[in-house]
C-alpha cells in the first residue's frame, strides 16, 4: 500500500481526520523549509502538501504569490523540491508528500525524468493545478509507473459529469476545492460544502480532501464534519512569513488546529466510511 | 463590399465569421500538439459555458446582425487597402498593400475582437466584464465596447504599465472603466493575465473575462481569431476586387498573434500565398532580450495553454523586451505554434533599431504613422519586398496607429515633449 493509502486507513481506524499543512518549497530558503516540514509532523499534521514555487501562479492567491517569489528569489528549482524531499525522507520514511504546482517546470524537467526522480526522492503525490483531467494524458503513465498518485481538484463549479470524470482518473485522494476563488480566498462557507461533498462521495470512494480558505481551527472543525482531510494553505504560508523561529510557529500555529480536531473526535463520528 | 450571400442577404460575406475555415482546433480546443484547457478546475465549467454559448450565437442572425452593424457604424469597417507605392519604390521589389486596421475606431484592429466579445457577453447575460492589459490598447477597446453596452468593467494592468502608460490609463477611466493594478510579478502583462484569470475564477457567475489575443484556454484562441478573422475576409475580397489576384505573401506582427491570426485564417487554404509572422526581436534573439517566443522558445504551457514559450532552464517563465509594449509577452496563440510546426507560416523577427527605422520610413514616406508593433511587419515587409519582382504583392496587416507610441519614440531618441 502507498504511504497515502496507508495514513488514510491509520487516521480511519482511528477516527481522526487527516491534516494536510501546505508550504511553499524554498520560501525562507531550503533549510527553512526543511526544519518546517520536520516540525509540522511533530506538531500533527499527516500529509505535507509542497507547492513547487512557478512564476505564474494563475490559481494563487497574493499570499501564495509571494510565497513563490521568494523561493524563487532564493533560487528554488523543481531539481530542488526534489533535493529537499530527499533529505525530509532521510529522517521521516512515514509521512506522506503530495507536490503541488504548475505544469511549466515538469515540461522543461521531462515528465518521465520527473516521475523517476520524484519516487526515487520519496513522493508519494502530484497535485497540478493547471492540469485538468482533459489534459493529464501527456503525465499520467509516468507517474502510474512510478506508483505516484494523481491528485485532482473538484470544483463547486464541477458538473457531475465532470466530478464523475475526475474521480475515475484521481488516485490517492480527492481534492474538493471549498470556494470559487483562488488560494486563501476569504470565507469558508459550511452550508456551500456539506452538500457537494456527499454527492462527491457517491463518485468515489477515495478519502475527500477540503481546502482553499480555511484559516483557522474553528474553520477545520467544520470542514471536519464533512471531509477526511482538511488542507490548510495561505494562513499557514503567512504566518511562518512572519516568523522567525519557524519551528515554534509551525507548533503553535498547527496544535491548535490538531487539537481542535482530534477534540471533534472524542464527541462525533469521522465522516470517513 | 457589396457581395451578399443567401446565408444573411443584408450583411456582407465578409462580416460573416462563423464559418470554419480548417479544421482546426478540435473539440477540446487543440491545434495539433497545442491549445488545449490547461487551467484550474473551477474554470473548466466557465469555459464550456463560453464555448457553448460562442458556438450557439456565432451563427444566430441576432448576433451576425448586431456584430455586423457594429463592425460599419461603430468600428467603421470595412478598412481599406491602400497601396504604399513610395515605400514600395524606397524597397525596390514587391508593391506592398497596407490593410488600414489603424483607421478603426479607437485606432487599432482590437475592437474587432473587443465588440465581439462583448457582444458574446451581453447575449450570454454577463453584466461584468473583465479584461487584461499591457500597453493599455486591449483595455482601451475593452472599456469603450462596455461604455457602449452599459456593463461593468474592470481592466487588470501591471504596475510597472500603469506607470509607463498614464494616458490609456485615463482613457480607460473616462469611459467608466476600473483599472486595477497589478503589483505581483514582473507587474506586467503575464501578471495581469493571472489576475484576471484569478478574478473570473472568483466571480464566474455573472462575469465575462474579455481576453485580448489569441492565447489563452479554449475557446479563446478560437473565438479571438474568428472576430478578428473579418480583416482577412475583407482583405481576400478587396484583393480580388481592386487587384484581380491574391496576394503573394502576407505579413503581420506577432505578440499573442490576434492581428496576424485574423489576417491569416481566411487565407490559410490558398497555398499560393506565403505567410510571415514578425515578432519582436528586441535587442536580438541571440540574447534574452527580446520577445520572440517562437523564434527563440519552446513549446510549454502557460495561460491555459500549451504553445511555445520563452522560459528559463528550471521552467520558469521570463521576462521579455521589446519597444514595443504590445509584443512584450512570453508566450504566444497556440495556432500561430500550430502553424510553425505544420510549415503553413513562417515566424521571423526585426529588432527594436530596424522597427524604429520602419516607423520613420513609413511616416515619412506615406504620412501614416504606424503603431510600433506594427511597424515590426513594416520592417520585415520591406526586407522581404526588396527580394521579389515588381508584379508580385505583399500584403501587410497595418494594425494600429502610432499616436500611442510618440513619447517613446521621442524619449528613445532623447526628445522631451
Amino acid at each position: 500500500m502507498s504511504r497515502i493509502a496507508d495514513c488514510f486507513a491509520g487516521c480511519s481506524s482511528r477516527q481522526r481526520t487527516a491534516l494536510i499543512p501546505y508550504i511553499t518549497a524554498g520560501d525562507g530558503g531550503a533549510q527553512k523549509t526543511l526544519s518546517a516540514m520536520l516540525a509540522l509532523v511533530e506538531s500533527g499534521a499527516d500529509i505535507i502538501e509542497l507547492g513547487m514555487p512557478f512564476s505564474d501562479p494563475m490559481a494563487d492567491g497574493p499570499v501564495i504569490q509571494k510565497a513563490c517569489e521568494r523561493a524563487l528569489e532564493a533560487g528554488m528549482t523543481l531539481a530542488g523540491v526534489l533535493e529537499l524531499v530527499k533529505q525530509f525522507r532521510a529522517v521521516d520514511q512515514v509521512t506522506p508528500i503530495v507536490l503541488m504546482g504548475y505544469l511549466n517546470p515538469l515540461e522543461r524537467y521531462g515528465h518521465a525524468a520527473f516521475a523517476k526522480d520524484a519516487a526515487v526522492a520519496g513522493v508519494d503525490g502530484v497535485l497540478l493545478v493547471d492540469c485538468p483531467p482533459e489534459e493529464a494524458s501527456g503525465i499520467r503513465e509516468d507517474l502510474q509507473r512510478q506508483q505516484i498518485d494523481q491528485i485532482f481538484l473538484v470544483a463547486p463549479t464541477s458538473t457531475e459529469e465532470r466530478q464523475q470524470r475526475i474521480c475515475r482518473q484521481a488516485s490517492g485522494f480527492v481534492y474538493y476545492v471549498s470556494l470559487k476563488g483562488v488560494t486563501g480566498s476569504s470565507s469558508l462557507d459550511e452550508s456551500a460544502l456539506a452538500g457537494p461533498v456527499a454527492a462527491l462521495r457517491q463518485h468515489t470512494d477515495l478519502p475527500i480532501a477540503v481546502g482553499f480558505g480555511i484559516k483557522s481551527a474553528e474553520d477545520a472543525l467544520t470542514v471536519a464534519g464533512h471531509a477526511d482531510a482538511v488542507v490548510i494553505g495561505s494562513a499557514l504560508v503567512s504566518c511562518l512569513a512572519q516568523a522567525d523561529d519557524t519551528q515554534q510557529a509551525v507548533h503553535e500555529f498547527i496544535k491548535p488546529i490538531r487539537l481542535a480536531l482530534d477534540g471533534r473526535q472524542a464527541d462525533a463520528p469521522a465522516a470517513t466510511g | 463590399m457589396q457581395k451578399s450571400t443567401s446565408r444573411l442577404d443584408s450583411i456582407p460575406e465578409a462580416w460573416q465569421f462563423g464559418e470554419d475555415l480548417s479544421d482546426q482546433p478540435d473539440n477540446g480546443g487543440h491545434f495539433g500538439a497545442f491549445g488545449g484547457s490547461y487551467v484550474s478546475e473551477t474554470l473548466m465549467a466557465s469555459l464550456d459555458e463560453l464555448r457553448r454559448g460562442y458556438l450557439r450565437w456565432r451563427r444566430d442572425p441576432a448576433f451576425v446582425r448586431r456584430f455586423a452593424e457594429d463592425l460599419k457604424d461603430y468600428i467603421g469597417r470595412p478598412s481599406p487597402l491602400y497601396e504604399a507605392k513610395r515605400l514600395s519604390a524606397k524597397a525596390g521589389g514587391a508593391r506592398i498593400i497596407l490593410k488600414r486596421e489603424d483607421l478603426n475606431h479607437t485606432g487599432a484592429h482590437k475592437i474587432n475582437n473587443t465588440v465581439g466579445q462583448a457582444l458574446l457577453a451581453e447575449f450570454m447575460g454577463k453584466k461584468r466584464v473583465i479584461a487584461e492589459t499591457g500597453a493599455g490598447q486591449h483595455g482601451v477597446a475593452t472599456a469603450t465596447i462596455a461604455a457602449r453596452l452599459g456593463l461593468e468593467c474592470v481592466v487588470y494592468m501591471g504596475a510597472v504599465d500603469i506607470q509607463r502608460q498614464a494616458i490609456n490609463v485615463f482613457r480607460m477611466r473616462l469611459l467608466g472603466a476600473e483599472v486595477r493594478p497589478v503589483e505581483s510579478g514582473s507587474q506586467t502583462l503575464k501578471d495581469a493575465m493571472n489576475e484576471a484569470l484569478r478574478d473570473w475564477v472568483t466571480n464566474v457567475d455573472d462575469t465575462f473575462y474579455v481576453i485580448g489575443t489569441v492565447a489563452g484556454p479554449h475557446p479563446y484562441p478560437m473565438l479571438v481569431r474568428d472576430f478578428n478573422s473579418v480583416i482577412g475576409r475583407e482583405a481576400r475580397e478587396q484583393m480580388h476586387q481592386q487587384y484581380q489576384t491574391l496576394p503573394d505573401a502576407l505579413v503581420a506582427c506577432v505578440g499573442g498573434g490576434s492581428n496576424a491570426m485574423g489576417l491569416f485564417y481566411p487565407f490559410l487554404n490558398d497555398k499560393q500565398v506565403a505567410i510571415y509572422g514578425v515578432e519582436a526581436g528586441g535587442k536580438g534573439v541571440d540574447g534574452d532580450q527580446h520577445a520572440a517566443s517562437l523564434g527563440g522558445g519552446r513549446p510549454g504551457v502557460l495561460h491555459g495553454s500549451r504553445t511555445y514559450l520563452l522560459d528559463d532552464d528550471a521552467g520558469q517563465i521570463r521576462e521579455t523586451h521589446s519597444v514595443s509594449a504590445g509584443l512584450d509577452y512570453p508566450g504566444v496563440g497556440p495556432e500561430h505554434s500550430w502553424l510553425k510546426d505544420s510549415g503553413r507560416a513562417e515566424y521571423v523577427s526585426v529588432t527594436d533599431e530596424e522597427t524604429l527605422q520602419a516607423f520613420h520610413q513609413l511616416t515619412r514616406l506615406e504620412g501614416i504613422l504606424p503603431a510600433l508593433e506594427s511597424a515590426h511587419a513594416i520592417a520585415y515587409a520591406t526586407k522581404l519586398a526588396a527580394g521579389m519582382s515588381p508584379d508580385q504583392v505583399v500584403l501587410v496587416n497595418l494594425s494600429g496607429r502610432g499616436d500611442k507610441d510618440v513619447h517613446t519614440v521621442a524619449g528613445i531618441e532623447g526628445i522631451e515633449i
